[in-house]
């Protein structure tokens, strides 16, 4: 069921103006207002096009970046890998052939594909967006609708600028009151995965509502939108307002002049008002988020900086053969403190928390300390012009001096394609999004997942601390 | 495209909850250009750290229904990772519930993926590793997934089931067939003309 008038939200409102028509199979052929592709998941689906003698509708509606599999140091070409040097050819050999613009190393505006969208004003309020990634989710941000898709579907969208889609549920989730002093969005966004699981999402689309979020930066909006799909949602989005309009304008992808005050208009009117409907609503109270960081291997296994890890006994009978399972690999005891426990590695980066703020909330806490010994800390910015601005203020100073190594722009220890790996069984703090057994490069690498600040404190503390110790 | 109305095949067990893409297929493997060759890395490291893994075990050889727990497929929106099971021989996947990208990405394949009560899950799962039962059906038509002598319910998506007992699961062909109504629906939002 959907209303219509002032009774429908943003998502159903956008939803109805991009439909196309409605398929055989009585999905809606929905119209992708805004594509990007990286070297990953998009060689396969180029590939597709040409079998079948396709070219880009829209090839002014794509957008490319180079990201996944970038080396943060050594980015000479051809890259010492050679599969990653091959995925580089066929990107930049496919952008030729299809009339793709792509922001290559060379250029000043490459970055992580979710930080390079909204930094060049490419992420809009109203619109649709696909990206063969699942973290696409982080545009809703600007609110739009922006799905991960698999590679049929970049193809899908490739060659008709739409794709077929059921349309998802939408459910409001309302965060009120007052985060406390050193609590951040990814808090946020980890607390509300705790409590809904990592399953909790699916069929739905989640509207994030209320003062938090009002309250929050665009950057902070994107760190909790990034994380829609850790929490199993389709998408996610916070409704545009004045917060919204600021960070766009002039941006070099938004319209300038009056275009821009009659684009704003437009955006501002799309948010879901006061009457506006919901398939489902759920409340937290902000005051009452920790910082968090996660134990286990699913980004819902987390406990506040100052709670115990939990027993498994305290689940569900159906969930306790999987935290058994968590505590096995991670070589974690029930009850024990997360807090203190120690680590190898500290990675700040990632489409979560590799902007401007993250890194000033990171160097605050860095300043003036060092690494603690045998930890390896690196800061990996999102994008060339984070790096670039970071070094305007200083902050890659403050790191170096710390300990820290300073990075080119891409998305590194997250996924671990590039040479950034986790080695055997090392702990790694990390502001990235997923805690998955071998994510980050070692098959049997451990995971905490935390905000960047408190990956600071972790780097040197040598062991998960409580970031607001450091701060005071 | 083929109507997938019905697929029986042997059934191997994996009933575990939250089974991520990075797991179906490591991340390193996605440094390639086609899906050739991912078969022979599906569950690498799973494989890897649990002995007698069912991707290992001689006595599911050949197996084509993958049974499966709760959240199937969730994180990484890599189609490499039904591309891996596909390439490993899997025709069709049971299981209480599967991540949304995924599950996109199984129906884009041809690949079946229906959900079965939690419960149902596990006892097929069990039955499987215990050697009682072998061969699954998976019915699309009737809604059923069918072993031994037993048959339960199953559900999916309706448009995904549609679009594959109707061999309309080629997204592709029928979207751009759709050109002129593209057209028209990019020409009525204002950011398509950047606000002019």
């Amino acid at each position: 069921m959907t209303s219509s008038g002032t009774k429908q939200n943003l998502f159903n409102r956008v939803w109805d103006e991009h439909t196309v028509g409605t398929l055989p199979s009585w999905q809606t052929q929905l119209f992708i207002g805004q594509h990007l592709i990286h070297e990953v998941t998009s060689p396969q689906a180029f590939q597709m096009l040409r079998d079948r003698g396709l070219k880009v509708m829209f090839p002014e509606r794509t957008m490319a970046t180079v990201d996944h599999i970038i080396p943060t140091l050594n980015q000479a070409r051809p890259f010492v890998d050679s599969l990653a040097e091959e995925m580089m050819s066929a990107i930049e050999k496919n952008c030729r052939d299809f009339g793709i613009i792509l922001l290559n190393l060379s250029d000043k505006r490459q970055g992580i594909v979710h930080v390079v969208g909204p930094e060049l004003g490419i992420t809009q309020p109203g619109i649709t967006l696909a990206c063969g990634d699942s973290h696409t989710s982080t545009h809703g941000a600007f609110g739009c609708i922006a799905f991960g898709i698999g590679t049929s579907q970049v193809a899908d969208v490739l060659a008709s600028q739409t794709m077929a889609l059921g349309r998802p549920k939408v459910r409001r989730v309302g965060v009120n009151g007052r985060l406390a002093p050193g609590v951040y969005a990814k808090d946020v966004t980890l607390h509300v995965i705790r409590k809904l699981g990592v399953q909790g999402g699916v069929g739905f689309a989640y509207e994030y509502a209320g003062e938090v979020f009002d309250r929050m930066s665009m950057e902070e909006r994107m760190t909790v939108c990034n994380m829609s799909i850790e929490g199993g949602a389709r998408c996610g989005y916070i409704n545009p307002d004045q917060t919204t309009v600021d960070y766009l304008r002039g941006r070099s992808f938004v319209p300038q002049g009056a275009a821009f005050e009659k684009a704003a208009k437009w955006w501002l009117g799309l948010a879901s008002g006061p009457e506006a409907t919901f398939d489902d609503r759920v409340e937290f109270d902000g005051s009452a988020i920790e910082p968090t960081v996660t134990w286990g291997i699913n980004p819902a296994q987390s406990v506040g900086v100052n709670e115990r890890i939990p027993t498994a006994s305290s689940f569900p009978r159906d969930e306790q053969a999987g935290i058994r399972e968590a505590l096995t690999f991670m070589d974690f005891q029930e009850n024990q403190p997360i807090k203190g426990t120690k680590i190898n590695v500290a990675f700040i980066g990632s489409c979560t928390n590799s902007r401007i703020s993250d890194l000033r909330e990171a160097a605050k806490v860095a300043k003036g300390h060092k690494v603690a010994p045998n930890v390896r800390a690196l800061v990996v910015p999102g994008s060339q012009n984070i790096r670039e601005q970071a070094e305007k203020e200083g902050l890659n100073e403050i790191f170096t001096a710390a300990g820290f190594e300073w990075r080119g722009a891409g998305c590194s220890m997250c996924l671990a394609m590039n040479p950034d790996k986790l080695v055997g069984r090392e702990i790694c703090a990390s502001s990235s999004n997923r805690n998955f057994k071998g994510r980050q490069g070692s098959p049997t690498g451990r995971t905490l997942l935390m905000s960047p600040a408190m990956v600071a404190a972790a780097a040197i503390s040598g062991a998960v601390a409580d970031v607001r110790e450091i701060l005071s | 495209m083929q109507k997938i109305e019905q697929i029986t095949g042997r059934g191997i067990p994996l009933v575990l909850d939250d089974i991520d893409t990075d797991r179906i297929i490591p991340a390193r493997y996605l440094r390639c250009v086609t899906f050739e060759g991912l078969g022979e890395h599906a569950f690498e490291d799973d494989r890897q750290q649990m002995p007698g893994h069912p991707f290992d075990d001689p006595k599911f050889k050949g197996a084509s229904v993958l049974v499966v727990g709760r959240n199937f497929g969730c994180g990484s929106s890599r189609e490499h990772a039904p591309q891996a099971l596909m390439r490993w021989g899997v025709k069709a996947i049971v299981g209480e519930s599967f991540a949304e990208i995924f599950f996109g990405n199984c129906t884009a394949n041809g690949i079946p993926a229906v959900c079965v009560a939690g419960d149902e899950a596990k006892k097929l799962g069990a039955a499987l590793a215990a050697g009682s039962a072998t061969e699954i059906t998976v019915d699309l038509v009737n809604k059923t997934v069918r072993c031994g002598g037993n048959s339960i319910p199953c559900t999916m998506q309706e448009g995904a089931r549609q679009s594959l007992v109707t061999g309309n699961w080629d997204f592709l062909g029928q979207l751009v067939e759709a050109a002129p109504q593209i057209r028209q629906t990019a020409a009525r939002l204002p950011y398509m003309k950047n606000f002019a």
